[in-house]
């Protein structure tokens, strides 16, 4: 258990710089997803807190001491790798004691300490065997207990269930974080999928191209994405965004015209902006109060539940969730309706949030609203 | 292969029969004329079917050229090449391919350049290093005008002395390093993904803990290749122990093979010349039938 922060930290290789002046405080205990595109800077960052990269600039502090010198080893932390990164001449037992042998601590204890968490992972019978003749699952668990049996300060996760199969991702996606509320080690998980960063984070830090775009709860970044980025990144499907251009207080137009009311603005008539809205927010079907707003679809995915449809609206390409049984028969058109709190509106040339007054209560509304069809 | 060719099969069962033929001539050649007597032995042609003096032969050969003795030098020279040449060129490689320093790509190159410099090119240079290893010093003091110097101040003539001909490590030392083992090792070095590295660390093994419990465990397969490789290299040089064991006591079995053979005008006893041969040939094959198995996987090195 303990605290990290990053003050300021930047990561660079020669003029290609990878992490830009990045701060972030992670309280003791947290379990935090790094959410990010391949290539924004997500492992890189996990890695300079590893002490696997040196850092160009900054401070990051673990329990109040900075380690930006200290070797890995000297951190308190374990890492569990993408390839599991086993030993492969070693059995499962050799490679989850690897640690504590280094460290020199005595045989018996050690096999004591390697049978505990052998139990707790359900690795007990395997203990013998070698890291070729495990399961993909196997060997992520084997991984698992190598970090856990130092009984770690910190948990680095780097992109651990991106091997596995999907099946398999759901299950461990699980087991992690039952294993993160009993350990209670402070816990950081990088991830490109929006998914683990769901289900699994206290709170999730959104990076793209070195840079943090927004830190906050799941719910926080689902209901107040802070940027552009965020609200296409985090969702399935992306949030459709629009551009358009504001006409009154209240009213903003499409580029091929069309009128959207909006919540209160207090932007000059004429300001570009991207309005967002989420494909389960927006309303579908016959039974609707706008009449002028419609979808030319394209393609329905049938999903069984429900079903995305997928079409051209206000001049863009737009993707709606509707009802399983309104979708079938490929409709040539639906009718759309969308609510001013279910917009989100973003700056069109920064691309951050533009605070409306809904911002306020969009926590307390839920996040899907009931299809009126 | 999943086709079935027998036609096919027969003509490369055929070839390889054939070429097994050639290969192993020589060899019965060798064991037919260490079992005849001197007389038989002479005959034009020589009889092809062995005849009833080998095990008298083989003693006399074994006597005569000291054999006993000189196959425990070889054994020696051959099996410290082997190791040495293992242990150095495993950690050049390991320096070369895991740490980060300044010249690492031309000092690879440089070690890389030395497989073009066999021991028969550079024999006259390392000759004189083994007779004085402190030679180059010497060198450099005297043309510095720092002899004198010393001569000076202290009154002593600096007169640096080191040999090592007569000795194991003259033999072995000067034969030792390899560019070739280098590059076998930094070739499967390569291969080690870097998270193991990375997981090691994290884990708290420094570099020799690491090198140690981790990537030595790893290479035994290559570990095996080159040994075999360089003790059967090492078993068969001629050169360099003849120039370097003037005394007796240190020659190895393969040099000291010249006892046995006739001279120009004495008597021809090939027979026992072939019969010495077959001893000293003995080893290698031995090397190579036990050692066969790891050393094809070593080198093929596709183990998962």
């Amino acid at each position: 258990m303990a605290d990290i922060s990053i003050r300021k930290v930047a990561k660079s290789y020669g003029k290609t710089s990878v992490v830009e002046a990045l701060d972030l405080d992670i309280h003791s205990g947290e379990f935090i997803v790094v959410l990010g595109p391949s290539g924004c800077g997500k492992s890189t960052l996990l890695r300079m807190i590893a002490g696997l990269e040196e850092i160009s600039a900054g401070d990051i502090a673990i329990d109040g001491t900075i380690v930006n010198r200290l070797e890995p080893r000297e951190r308190g932390c374990a890492m569990v790798f993408q390839n599991y990164a086993l030993y492969p001449h070693m059995s499962v037992a050799d490679n989850m004691g690897y640690a504590l042998k280094v460290a020199g601590v005595a045989k018996a204890e050690r096999l004591a300490r390697i049978g505990r968490v052998a139990e707790t992972l359900g690795l007990t019978a395997l203990l013998d065997r070698r890291p070729a003749q495990l399961s993909g699952g196997q060997r992520q668990r084997v991984a698992m207990g190598r970090a856990m049996i130092r009984e770690p300060k910190v948990f680095l996760f780097d992109e651990p269930l991106s091997n596995l199969d999907a099946k398999l991702r759901v299950q461990m996606r699980i087991e992690i974080r039952k294993l993160h509320n009993r350990l209670s080690a402070t816990s950081i998980f990088v991830t490109h999928d929006q998914v683990e960063a769901m289900t699994l984070a206290d709170r999730i830090v959104v990076m793209n191209a070195g840079k943090v775009e927004q830190i906050g709860t799941p719910l926080e970044i689902w209901h107040r994405p802070a940027s552009r980025f965020v609200a296409g990144f985090v969702g399935m499907p992306p949030m459709n965004l629009l551009e358009a251009t504001v006409e009154t207080d209240t009213r903003v137009r499409l580029a091929d015209g069309t009128p959207i009311d909006t919540p209160p603005l207090a932007l000059r008539p004429g300001t570009p902006v991207v309005i967002g809205i989420r494909a389960e927010d927006v309303r579908v079907g016959a039974a609707v109060n706008d009449p002028g707003l419609v979808l030319a679809v394209d393609f329905v995915e049938q999903l069984g539940a429900a079903a995305l449809v997928h079409g051209r609206f206000g001049g863009h390409d737009f993707v709606v969730t509707a009802p399983a049984a309104l979708a079938e028969g490929a409709p040539e058109g639906l009718a759309l309706g969308i609510d001013p709190p279910a917009l989100h509106l973003f700056d069109a040339a920064t691309g951050r949030r533009l605070a409306t007054v809904n911002d306020a209560a969009a926590l307390a509304r839920p996040a899907v609203l009931a299809p009126t069809a | 292969m999943i086709e079935r060719t027998p036609i096919l099969n027969a003509v490369t069962h055929t070839v390889l029969f054939l070429g097994f033929l050639v290969a192993v001539l020589p060899f019965v050649v060798v064991a037919v004329a260490a079992s005849h007597d001197l007389f038989h032995v002479n005959l034009v042609p020589m009889p092809l079917l062995p005849g009833g003096h080998f095990w008298e032969n083989m003693t006399e050969a074994w006597t005569r050229a000291d054999l006993g003795h000189k196959l425990l030098n070889s054994l020696i020279f051959a099996g410290g090449v082997a190791a040495g040449k293992v242990f150095v060129s495993a950690i050049t490689a390991y320096a070369i391919v895991f740490f980060r320093f300044p010249g690492r790509q031309a000092i690879f190159w440089a070690i890389f350049v030395t497989l073009m410099l066999p021991l028969e090119v550079r024999i006259v240079p390392t000759y004189a290093v083994a007779a004085n290893v402190l030679g180059p010093y010497q060198t450099i003091l005297d043309v510095t005008g720092l002899t004198d110097l010393i001569a000076w101040i202290s009154g002593i003539r600096l007169d640096l002395q080191f040999g090592l001909l007569n000795s194991y490590t003259g033999l072995i030392l000067p034969l030792v390093a390899t560019a070739t083992g280098t590059f076998l090792y930094r070739q499967f070095f390569l291969t080690i993904p870097d998270e193991l590295v990375e997981a090691a660390k994290m884990d708290g093994a420094g570099p020799i803990r690491f090198f140690v419990d981790i990537l030595w465990p790893l290479s035994r397969n290559n570990v095996a290749a080159l040994a075999t490789i360089m003790f059967l290299w090492a078993w068969n040089q001629y050169l360099w122990p003849l120039l370097v064991t003037t005394d007796p006591t240190h020659a190895t079995a393969v040099t000291e093979l010249k006892q046995l053979i006739p001279n120009v005008g004495g008597v021809p006893e090939w027979n026992i010349a072939m019969a010495g041969t077959l001893i000293v040939m003995l080893p290698t094959l031995l090397v190579v039938v036990v050692m066969q198995r790891w050393f094809v996987r070593g080198l093929i090195s596709t183990e998962k």
